[in-house]
């Protein structure tokens, strides 16, 4: 971004942005959703009791919001070598459009959408944004979630 | 899970009723087995100590999740939940109990659904937001 960074050009920034980590599809097991819910600590009938669910908006099981983080995804290919070993989660910011259900096939693609280098506290860090695409087996997204991952 | 909360009835300020979690090391266990987030400052007490950390610490993600319960407790049954956003400020330890709270910021009509805005976070045992958020839920009408 400035003159001042010591690690990260410009150049470097336009070969990362916009790249995209291979579709990874999984299959939603709805012993994957109930076990997902009872680890988070959530008794909702939405996300654990099929009989309950049933009379539900949706007529059945969906997954509770941050089920997706369970899905696995690809991490697009870096062209060079970043030297920073140390990994923090900054946030999350999600936005939902449709139900994920025990038997969607979601394909989960990640997309670099910055890339930027700060001075911080620990030294330099360098801060990305990815944004995940969550697309069910009828052409939907289902959701997506843009995650800032901060390495240092 | 009885009670449906109504765009009606909510107001700009109005506070979100809070819920307090209780996050020790099984359920740290029990997150990553479910997850798959498998790094070890989350279950392995010399390997966080080892990253410059006073033990293991929860999963960001797992923050996250206690946030979107937070939010689909309160829209009930006929919510509907469009965004969740958080930031992970602050670390939080297991065995100490953190409280999600809110309140709504905006409330308004969008391509025909009735939808609230809210700021969310939450808090440590000494009242620091560890992790502040956003969120908006769609919620159904009295007479919808």
């Amino acid at each position: 971004m400035s003159t001042q960074n010591t690690f990260l050009t410009e150049e470097m920034r336009q070969q990362v942005i916009g790249l995209e980590g291979e579709p990874v599809t999984t299959e939603i097991e709805k012993g994957a959703i109930i076990k997902f819910a009872e680890a988070i600590g959530d008794e909702n009938p939405s996300f654990n009791d099929e009989a309950a669910a049933r009379k539900g908006q949706y007529r059945g099981l969906v997954a509770p919001p941050t089920f997706l983080r369970s899905v696995r995804t690809s991490r697009p290919e870096f062209p060079f070598e970043v030297p920073f070993n140390n990994n923090l989660d900054g946030g999350s910011d999600w936005e939902y459009m449709e139900p994920v259900r025990p038997g969607d096939r979601i394909t989960a693609v990640s997309r670099i959408e910055n890339m930027i280098e700060r001075a911080g506290r620990m030294g330099t860090m360098i801060i990305q944004t990815t944004v995940t695409t969550y697309t069910n087996q009828f052409g939907q997204v289902v959701a997506t979630q843009t995650s800032t991952g901060i390495r240092y | 899970m009885a009670d449906q909360v109504y765009w009606d009835d909510v107001a700009e300020e109005m506070e979100i009723p809070p819920m307090v979690k209780h996050p020790t090391t099984q359920q740290l266990v029990k997150y990553a087995g479910a997850s798959g987030d498998y790094y070890q400052i989350h279950y392995d007490t010399e390997f966080a100590k080892g990253n410059n950390l006073p033990g293991v610490i929860l999963h960001g993600a797992l923050k996250n999740a206690f946030l979107g319960q937070y939010m689909t407790d309160w829209m009930g049954p006929l919510g509907n939940l469009k965004r969740l956003a958080c930031q992970y400020r602050g670390m939080d330890m297991p065995g100490h109990p953190i409280t999600a709270k809110g309140t709504v910021i905006r409330k308004y009509e969008k391509d025909g659904q009735h939808l609230v805005d809210c700021n969310i976070w939450l808090e440590n045992d000494e009242g620091q937001r560890t992790t502040p958020g956003e969120a908006t839920v769609a919620l159904p009408r009295r007479n919808g």
